[in-house]
């Protein structure tokens, strides 16, 4: 506090626990080096470095017949943003609708499982879990045949004038659901909800469900309790189960692509087919480099605003 | 039971958590469903009839199976070799302090922070620039690349969590270095870096975003559903969709079990 505490000599040192005999070895003290050294190589050589040479792609110039060569052409970062920021957009707007109803639906299970269950928990766990090792492309086709033009699903949903409230939104066109906006997002929630349930699940089930107890002798009620401690409790999960939504999401384009039509192609579907269909590579790799920072920009943000929230 | 009402809001939690899980299930429902389906027709979109055809003869379709066992291949070797590598970075970020720790825990995280399409672009444009062709072996870096944070990250939570006080007992008591690792420290993390193998397994075995960029013309399974999304979907693809529910379903069950039966027989 007062300066002159700088000036007065440190402490003391404490006695070294160990005698400078035992200080580590040069081996012992580069075993940790050793230990990284294959898997940081790994990284380093197919993940650092193919994004190098995918920024180089970027600013590259040429055809696939004469060949590319880097002419630090700027303008197709711009020429592709201007062009494609519908699917920008549309990408942004479905994982971030997925994300909510990830968060909406997910809630609900993992505070049954985290506190509700019992002795059915983990078969419960087990149900959330097993769709991991099913293959996702199958699952995702199987909505195909659920949402099916006049199947029951699709009926349903119109009969209780479900469909005339999406439709009003612009999520569906007449009866169908099949094709449109709203068959996507329902897809994506779908195909991320375990990603969504896990980390919730997890924070849930580390608070002590002494607090709750504490705040009902304070006479809070239910919904208050959840508001005021379990919520606020759960926000480490909320926080990684939607940043572990929405990232994915954001470059999905299985689900536009199975269960969408041409009206809802999402950014992951225009970078799909530049790269493998169109082979216009520097487009590629500018719009893979523009989603990239969108999504790290959103991110780094949104980690900010949780951050404090979390500290309130 | 006596307000319908005020039970409904009392147990509101429940049938919204059960709600999400019927969600969650109905596509592995239609998937078994339509497995016993007889179409008419390259899809097997709409329900026509009950047949066993399909179980009888899941390798029926051309190619399937080949491509079922080239991703079971892939996933084996790439599950391998991510776990080796994930678990050496582990336990040098929890054990030891060294310069560029920071550098390390983030070079670790970013793969995981990053939409997959553009990883799976940035190693197209690197096979592409140095002249590589794609097919077994892209696919298999691709994989380990990716299952290697994920591994990382589960092995990292169980040994951070590990007594170091286990150890040192291990050592006061004469074990050798090498002794103390395979006795006492390996078998304290071995659920961390079976669930990170689990993980990576399974991780690898359904990747189709980063395999279909990187994949030329070799067909793991994901890429064989997804051209059939296109040119047809026979039934076995529903067939092998459901056998391997239940299969996960079977293994998850027993691991539980076996430690379960650990539990009990430790006694405290």
């Amino acid at each position: 506090m007062s300066g002159s505490a700088v000036e007065t000599a440190p402490p003391q040192a404490p006695a070294p626990t160990e005698p400078p005999v035992h200080k580590p070895s040069l081996r012992k003290r580069l075993i940790p080096y050793w230990l990284l050294l294959p898997g940081i190589l790994w990284l380093l050589v197919f993940f650092v470095l193919p994004m190098v040479y995918q920024a180089s792609t970027s600013v590259q110039t040429g055809s696939l017949e004469e060949g590319f060569q880097v002419t630090w052409h700027f303008g197709t970062y711009w020429d592709a943003f201007t062009e494609y920021y519908p699917q920008f957009l549309r990408s942004l707007l479905y994982a971030g609708t997925a994300t909510a109803l990830c968060l909406l639906l997910g809630y609900p299970l993992a505070y049954l499982i985290a506190f509700k269950a019992g002795r059915w928990r983990n078969l419960l766990l087990v149900l959330v879990i097993a769709p991991f090792f099913t293959s996702f492309l199958i699952r995702t086709l199987a909505w195909k045949t659920i949402l099916a033009d006049g199947g029951p699903v699709v009926a349903g949903l119109n009969a209780i004038g479900f469909l005339d409230v999406t439709s009003w939104l612009g999520m569906t066109e007449g009866d169908r659901v099949l094709a449109t906006p709203l068959a996507v997002v329902c897809g994506l929630t779908y195909n991320f909800l375990p990603f969504m349930i896990l980390p919730l699940y997890s924070s849930l089930e580390r608070i002590d469900t002494r607090l709750h107890e504490a705040a009902g002798d304070l006479y809070a009620r239910p919904a208050t309790v959840f508001r005021k401690v379990t919520f606020p409790l759960s926000m480490p999960g909320v926080v990684s189960g939607t940043l572990l939504t929405f990232i994915p999401a954001s470059g999905d384009y299985v689900n536009a692509e199975l269960l969408g039509s041409t009206d809802t192609r999402m950014i992951g579907n225009v970078i799909q087919s530049q790269y493998l269909r169109i082979l216009d590579y520097p487009t590629a790799a500018a719009l893979s480099f523009i989603l990239m920072a969108i999504v790290l920009i959103m991110v780094t943000i949104y980690i900010r605003r949780a951050g404090t929230e979390d500290l309130v | 039971m006596r307000n319908p009402l005020t039970w409904l809001r009392r147990n509101l939690v429940v049938i919204a958590g059960l709600g999400t899980l019927a969600y969650m299930i109905l596509p592995n429902v239609v998937v078994t469903v339509f497995s016993f389906n007889n179409p008419t027709g390259r899809f097997n979109y709409a329900w026509q009839e009950f047949s066993l055809d399909a179980w009888k003869d899941p390798c029926g379709v051309a190619d399937m199976c080949g491509s079922l066992s080239l991703s079971l291949q892939i996933a084996l070797w790439s599950t391998l070799a991510a776990t080796a590598l994930g678990t050496a970075i582990a336990f040098a970020l929890v054990r030891y302090r060294f310069r560029a720790r920071g550098a390390v825990n983030s070079l670790i995280f970013l793969p995981m922070a990053m939409p997959e399409i553009v990883m799976a672009a940035s190693l197209l444009a690197l096979f592409l620039n140095m002249g590589i062709q794609l097919g077994f072996w892209t696919i298999l870096i691709a994989h380990i690349m990716f299952c290697l944070s994920f591994v990382v990250a589960a092995v990292k939570a169980r040994v951070l969590s590990m007594d170091p006080r286990l150890e040192e007992a291990a050592r006061d008591l004469y074990a050798g270095p090498v002794q103390t690792f395979v006795r006492v420290t390996l078998p304290i993390a071995a659920p961390g870096i079976a669930a990170g193998a689990l993980l990576s397994f399974a991780l690898s075995f359904d990747d189709f975003i980063i395999t279909n960029f990187n994949s030329g013309n070799t067909v793991t399974f994901p890429m064989f559903v997804w051209g059939s999304a296109q040119r047809g979907t026979p039934v076995q693809i529903n067939v092998i969709g459901t056998a391997m529910f239940v299969i996960a379903v079977l293994v998850v069950l027993a691991g539980q079990m076996v430690g379960n039966r650990r539990k009990k027989a430790q006694p405290k």
